[in-house]
This record gives structure tokens, sequence and C-alpha cells, in this order.
């Protein structure tokens, strides 16, 4: 299959690690769940992705057995907390590629992290007239946070669009891209789409002309290794709960000295070094932008997400998922009247589709019967609906430890969904 | 879960196929956009008025079949009807769906084939969408608060 060759190219070479998809599926107990009678086929990854067992025992032996705020107390308890929660955020930097554990911010999630660098980075330096330059399959959360510095600061967005293949417009680049741009966002990986971005590229042209990278790495986590530095990223921001971890907690990376020279986003506790009423000098790097108690029991949990992803083979993960994607989009196409938005070249096991005369909603509420849980509406992207024309896809986002036979429920959902609506 | 057949009855499906006064309305003397920012669904109504009558009342948009057909019947059960008529209506409808009782007596009949809703609570939205925007036209009110296009 063209749609996933390219990406497993090199996994071709040599004979394909194989995952043992049913050992990881028993970690996730809710993967055994029945819904309306019948067995779970989670297809909504994209939203957030089911938790393995090690994560949530991680979270929860903290909060039973470790229970102490970070960076506080003198004793004992509060001292080993401070520990667990360095240690997460140790491991987050590795996971990202970061040099430094202070580069690493952990925040309530990618909005959060979108927004610090918005209010903090941008909207301080921006002048009427600067662009901000953002790509036509941004998420909401990627659009809204620079509407905001835009509408404040007088200066100007800019949109480098997508075209029918659902890839960036890369011809059309130096059209948007201008020295007048000062940050780029853009998201790694579509959310609606599955495309992968080519983010070093553009971040290279960005940093030719002096403007700073901000990388939406939300949808990117769960599929692909990411590296910030090999990507060119400035500022990477994701969230734990779509990377098999905790609600509440994200993180941003930031390059340290961009980080560095940024004021504080909120004031609080924990983000000071000295406060009088006359002045409050503020704490190093990280805590600068960690004001009051952070979520350190999902921290905990973010770090155990990512270490159980550092013990799964990626070349297999790789290959399971661009085999379900293929396999879907083969099955997809069999089906009289349905259309899938997008080929990119480069894409992870997110796909969209619409069904002739079949609104979205109700092929979601007919799959949901069948108990296969996808996504129908808009997906926080409607500027990314208006450009396909369409007001709303069904969403299918496939996670490592989805299988063949439950494409196969969805497709024979989607046979049914036609003998209703014939 | 009760078979999805009890929730798209033939009725819901010729009304969601063939929608009834789907058209937008020239000279209408009220209008109002349904819109419901979790999936996108956007119906406008328009309603020209006789007094205190519903002379007219069309609707177009996009939306799912629940959202189209409600829409659809709606036009139909209250043309002709007062404005404090139709807000009854809605109200009955709205009881409906969200109660736990039979239909009430006054509820036009052909808005029952919507009480297999009820057991899809995620759904509701989408039959009460056309009512609201209705609703809204009848008491004027006025359109949401959003960020400038131009910011």
């Amino acid at each position: 299959m063209t749609v996933s060759s390219t990406r497993r190219a090199s996994a071709t070479a040599t004979p394909a690690p194989v995952l043992d998809v049913a050992k990881l599926r028993r970690e996730f107990p809710v993967l055994r769940t029945r819904v309306h009678g019948k067995p779970l086929v989670y297809f909504d990854n994209g939203a957030t992705s089911q938790k393995p067992r090690a994560v949530v025992e991680a979270e929860a032996d903290f909060a039973l057995l470790e229970s102490a705020n970070v960076h506080r107390g003198v004793h004992w308890l509060s001292h080993h907390a401070s520990e667990r929660y360095d240690r997460a955020r140790d491991e987050l930097r590795a996971f990202v590629g970061a040099g430094d554990s202070a580069e690493i911010i952990f925040t309530s999630g990618t909005t959060a992290a979108i927004n610090l660098v918005a209010q903090s980075f941008a909207r301080p330096r921006l002048q009427p007239g600067d662009e901000i330059l953002l790509t036509e399959m941004e998420h909401h959360s990627n659009i809204v946070p620079w509407q905001l510095v835009a509408r404040a600061t007088g200066a100007r967005i800019r949109v480098i669009p997508v075209t029918d293949d659902g890839e960036l417009d890369l011809d059309r680049l130096d059209q948007v891209l201008t020295s007048r741009t000062r940050v780029v966002a853009l998201t790694h990986v579509s959310n609606v789409l599955g495309t992968v971005n080519p983010v070093r590229l553009i971040a290279d042209r960005a940093h030719e002309l002096g403007a700073v990278v901000l990388v939406d790495g939300a949808q990117a986590v769960p599929h692909i290794p990411v590296n910030v530095r090999a990507l060119g990223a400035d500022f990477y921001a994701a969230s734990a709960h779509k990377m098999f971890g905790p609600t509440g907690v994200g993180v941003l990376y930031g390059r340290a000295d961009l980080l560095e020279a940024m004021p504080p986003w909120q004031g609080g506790g924990g983000m000071i070094q000295r406060v009088t009423f006359e002045d409050t000098s503020f704490a190093p790097l990280p805590d600068r932008f960690e004001a009051g108690t952070p979520p350190i029991a999902q921290a905990i949990g973010m770090g155990a997400a990512v270490q159980w992803m550092r013990s799964l083979d990626w070349n297999a993960v790789e290959a399971h998922e661009g085999d379900l994607l293929a396999y879907a989009t083969r099955r997809l196409g069999e089906v009289p009247g349905v259309q899938v938005l997008g080929r990119a070249r480069n894409r992870v096991s997110v796909v969209s589709f619409v069904m002739d005369a079949v609104h979205p909603h109700d092929l979601g509420t007919v799959l949901d019967s069948q108990g296969v849980a996808v996504r129908a509406g808009h997906h926080c992207a409607q500027p990314l609906m208006q450009r396909f024309g369409v007001p709303a896809t069904v969403r299918a986002s496939f996670a490592l430890y989805n299988t063949r036979s439950e494409i196969d429920v969805l497709i024979d959902g989607l046979h049914q969904v036609r003998t209703i609506f014939a | 879960m009760p078979d999805t057949r009890e929730l798209y009855q033939l009725v819901i499906l010729d009304h969601n196929r063939a929608p009834r006064n789907f058209r937008a309305m020239e000279g209408a003397d009220r209008e109002a956009e349904g819109y419901n920012p979790m999936c996108g669904d956007q119906l406008k109504v328009w309603i020209k008025l006789d007094g205190d009558r519903i002379a007219d009342v069309s609707f177009n948009g996009s939306g799912c079949a629940i959202s189209k057909a409600s829409a659809s019947l709606m036009t139909t059960s209250v043309m002709g009807k007062t404005r404090e008529e139709a807000k009854q209506i809605f109200a009955r409808f709205h009881e409906m769906l969200t109660g736990a009782g039979a239909p009430a007596a006054d509820l036009p009949a052909k808005l029952a084939v919507f009480a297999g809703v009820r057991e899809f609570p995620m759904r509701v939205k989408c039959a009460t969408l056309s009512w609201h925007a209705l609703k809204d036209a009848l008491d004027e009110k006025p359109p949401a608060q959003s960020i400038t296009k131009d910011g």
C-alpha cells in the first residue's frame, strides 16, 4: 500500500519485527469491556488513548502511599515526592530528546502549553504588522491562542494551505513565510488526516527568516518517536492522555535560551525566589513556569507512560500501525459511497471519512450500537472541514493495541449503516 | 441499547431525505440560527408572521438525520399556529425527549416518531436544535458573541 510504504521503507529491508498485540491488550483492561452487549472496539484514540496498568498503578501507588507536595517540605515524604516528580521530568526530557530537563515544563496539557508560549513568548514581542504563521490543518487549540495574541498586538495570522491530498502545500510556503513572520505554529501530525508534516524543512526556512517554531505534538507522540532537536522545534507541546498517560498533565519543551528570556505566565507559589510587596524575583527554569502545586501524581503517571512506551519495540509498533492503516484504507475503499479524506504520503494510523447521504453523527450512533467507538464531528478543526467542503467527518484513530479484526467490525457496521439509510 | 431502528424510524428517514419547507425565505419577519458547537451542525430557521400567527416557516442548513427530520417535522407542526401554541408544542416535545412518561396528549401525533431519541441521550440536542432556533426567532434573541475574524 502506498499509504504506508514511505514511512516503513526502512523497516522492509529486514523482516519486520512482530508486535505481540494479544499480550499488549492484556495490559489494558478496558479493552475487555462490552458495550451494548458487544465487545468494545475503541477507535477514538485520537481523542484520548487508553491507559495500561503500569501507568494507573504508578499514579495510584503514589497517591496511596507517597502523597506529599513537591519542593516545599524538609520531611522525608516531600523530598521523596520531589524526587519522583523530577524523575518524571527527566523521563520526558529523554522522551522528546531535549538536552536539559530545565527545558521541560509540566502543564495541564497541550492547550496550556501553547497558551503559555502565546502569552509569554509571543504577546510581549509582537508588533502590528508582524505575522504568525499557522497551517490549514491546525486544531482549534493551535489557532485560537494565536488569534487572542494577534488581537492584543495587532499582529496578523497567515496560513499554509493544505492540498487535496491532505499535505501542506509547500509550493505556497514562500508566499506565507516571510521576513515578517515571527512565529510559526504547526502541528506535527494532523488529528483529522493523520498527515505527518515536514517540520524540519519548515523549521529550517523559518529559522533563516528569524522566526521561532512551535510544534503541536499531541497527535504525534503516541505514534512516532520524537526528537525536538532533530525536528528543529523551538517549542514542542504534548499531552499525556493521548500517549497512554493520565489526563490533566502535559508538557512543554522550550529551548532554554528562549524560556530564560520569557516572563512568567502565571504567578503563584513554587515559581518565585523571593517575594516582597515591592518586588518579586522568579525561580529559575523550569519552576518559573509551574506556579502552584503541579499535577504531581499525573506527572508521575506521564513518566510511567514514557517508560512503558520505551519498553516497546518501535519498529514493530510502526509496522503494526502501518498495517492497520493500510488495511483500513483498503477495506473502507470497498464500502460503496465511502470517501476517505486525504492520502498524504507520510501519515500515521488515523483515517477520516464520509459516506454519501449519511451524516457522520448518524454513522457514529449506528457504529456505537455495534460497540465501535469513533469520533464524529469537526474534530476541533473547522477550517480544515471547510477546506474539504464537509461539515464533519467520521474519524477512526488506531492505537498500537488495535487489530485487523476490529477493523472488520467497523466495516460490518458501515454496511449496516447503508442498509438503514439505503 | 435499543435497536438503532427504533431511532431511525421510516418517517425520520423520509424527512431526512426529503425535508419539507427546506428553503431560505425571502422577506421573513424573523430568523435565527441553531448551531451546535459540539458537532458543527448548523440550521437556520425563518418565520413569516401574520399578527401573532406563524404564516410561514422554513429552514435550511446541514445536520444529521435526526436534526434535519426534526426541523422538517417542526415546520409542518407549527405552521399556522400562534407563537404561544408553537412554544407549547416545543415544551411538550422536549418533555417527551427528556422525561419518563408517555408523550402528552396535546403533542402533535407526527412528532411521536422521535420518542426513540430518549434512549439515545447524546442525540437529544440534535432533535431540539431547530426548535431552539425557532424559539429564539420567536423571542428575537441576539446572536452569540464571537472572536472577530480580522483579529
